[in-house]
């Protein structure tokens, strides 16, 4: 079994006209590379009607039942995070409760607001009292603010982290942009976050680092926009580890976070 | 038969990068069944005469008979012409400049005479545009990516020049492949190293586009892992002749040992 933690869909409200393609380009590469499950989000309307990094209630709302629809066409491939925005903090609540209630996995915050902003705790209470965990977009070592979200990085998330140490962190996409040679370190003394290892960065050496920061069982395999950077470095990972840490990496710390049931068993 | 034409040896100035050794740069070549890859003098791009790396690069290429040497030559030092000359010599596949880590002008006077004079030597020009992604370069790094503009013109400096491109993303190809006349277009090749693949499928879409003729094998090893651009390539449904074309038969042609097609 292999589980993709970082997968997102679009859907017909977004500025893609080529949206079902690439939905379907997506499970169609699955196949191909031997993703059980697609762990999936969608940012609202990706632009459309509201920022990605700041959707609007209304956005969001579409993209998760959008998402919900997804699940219940594909119970086999696809499961979902909610998304939510942090800054409206009882539609956020709502619709987690909503969307977990209807069978989603896990919540998926974004870059609305700094992870380590107080607003974030009661999406955080929500997320152990359900026992599900929290991916969290992160850019490596930011230096600045940039254009389009309120980005956060590995210390603001540690911050998060360590208010709430029954909840598993998911680091997003350790390959997605930014200096990950500024994040390990920091993750290194933080058990309940794990690192993604999406992205479309193929770094060399940046595996072996990830290895030596944090222990084997707190890896995640993901791909994010690009699913052959996924499999080049599950292929890689092969010559890295032996099969029984691989089979940590490819499912078993996922199986391990995200709630009983929410993935086929053995 | 595979060849990657973006591969380095050396050590990397701002990280420290793994298997940047000859022994580690063929072991990595064997894992991922790599015969053959154009390799570069990673620290002379850094270096103010990028051409000092080239005698240890033709000493370690002629003693590993798999990897083939990519000379660095700056224009706008004085005996570059020489470096031309060294490269015939040795069979070298193509010589490598990249001007905004020299600090000159990519499509100045100096880069067109160089690229004029490669295309008379029977030379490939190879031009990266970018080594690092430009979110994680370090805060010194701060050198400019080439602009596709800079190859429009390099191509058009000569109707002998030869040009391969390496780590072009499919805005910056579709840029300059139809801002090209189809004659100038078929002197460009370029690596697959920084093309997207699915869910995007940029690197389809431009297979359809552009088509195979104009790409090259190429992973930018050791500063990515060389898995990424075999992986591209198993996720595609490729006709065998074109995935041959992309992974040896193109890299003839750019590197000068096949005639050119139609």
């Amino acid at each position: 079994m292999l589980i993709d933690v970082h997968a997102h869909f679009l859907h017909d409200r977004t500025p893609r006209s080529d949206w079902r393609e690439r939905n379907a380009s997506r499970l169609r590469a699955g196949e191909r590379v031997g993703i059980t499950i697609h762990v999936a989000s969608i940012l609202g309307s990706w632009g459309l009607t509201s920022p990605t990094y700041f959707p609007s209630p209304e956005d969001l709302r579409y993209g998760n039942d959008y998402l919900l629809r997804l699940q219940r066409e594909h119970p086999d491939r696809i499961r979902g995070y909610v998304a939510v925005n942090p800054n409206y903090t009882d539609h956020a609540l709502a619709e987690i409760r909503r969307c977990l209630d209807a069978g989603m996995i896990g919540i998926k915050l974004a870059a609305s607001r700094r992870a380590d902003d107080p607003l974030l705790d009661p999406i955080c209470a929500l997320a152990a009292e359900r026992g599900v965990p929290v991916l969290h977009h992160i850019w490596q070592g930011r230096r600045r603010d940039y254009p389009g979200q309120e980005a956060s990085d590995a210390v603001e998330l540690g911050r998060l982290a360590v208010r709430h140490k029954s909840v598993r962190f998911i680091l997003a996409h350790i390959g997605g942009g930014g200096d990950w040679l500024q994040t390990l370190p920091v993750v290194r003394g933080l058990p309940n976050v794990l690192v993604d290892l999406s992205g479309s960065g193929v770094d060399g050496g940046m595996l072996e680092a990830c290895l030596q920061a944090v222990d084997v069982e707190r890896l995640l395999w993901g791909c994010d926009l690009t699913i052959e950077t996924g499999w080049a470095k599950l292929r890689y990972l092969e010559h890295l580890l032996s099969p029984a840490d691989l089979d940590h990496v490819r499912r078993r710390n996922a199986m391990r976070i995200f709630p009983p049931g929410a993935f086929p068993s053995d | 038969m595979r060849t990657d034409v973006n591969a380095f040896l050396g050590s990397y100035p701002y990280r420290r990068v793994p298997g940047t050794s000859p022994g580690a740069l063929l072991e990595a070549m064997d894992r991922t069944d790599i015969d053959e890859a154009w390799v570069s003098h990673l620290p002379g791009i850094f270096w103010r005469d990028p051409a000092a790396g080239n005698a240890w690069l033709l000493e370690t290429t002629r003693a590993h008979p798999r990897l083939r040497p990519v000379l660095a030559v700056d224009p706008e030092t004085g005996a570059w012409e020489r470096v031309l000359r060294a490269a015939a010599e040795a069979g070298a596949p193509a010589v490598r400049c990249d001007p905004t880590y020299y600090g000159i002008g990519p499509a100045g006077p100096s880069m067109r005479s160089l690229a004029g004079a490669c295309g008379r030597a029977g030379l490939a020009l190879m031009l990266a545009v970018r080594l690092e992604d430009s979110r994680q370069r370090h805060p010194h790094d701060q050198a400019a990516e080439l602009p596709a503009a800079a190859v429009r013109a390099l191509i058009r400096a000569d109707s002998s020049v030869r040009l391969v491109v390496t780590h072009a993303d499919r805005p910056f190809i579709e840029e300059v492949h139809f801002g090209s006349t189809p004659e100038e277009a078929r002197r460009l090749w370029w690596d697959i190293s920084w093309i997207w693949g699915p869910p995007e499928d940029h690197f389809e879409t431009l297979l359809q586009t552009v088509g195979a003729a104009r790409f090259l094998f190429g992973t930018g090893q050791p500063l990515r892992i060389p898995e990424n651009g075999v992986a591209k390539l198993d996720l595609l449904d490729l006709d065998p002749a074109d995935r041959e074309a992309i992974e040896s038969g193109n890299a003839a042609m750019a590197g000068g040992r096949a005639e050119a097609g139609p």
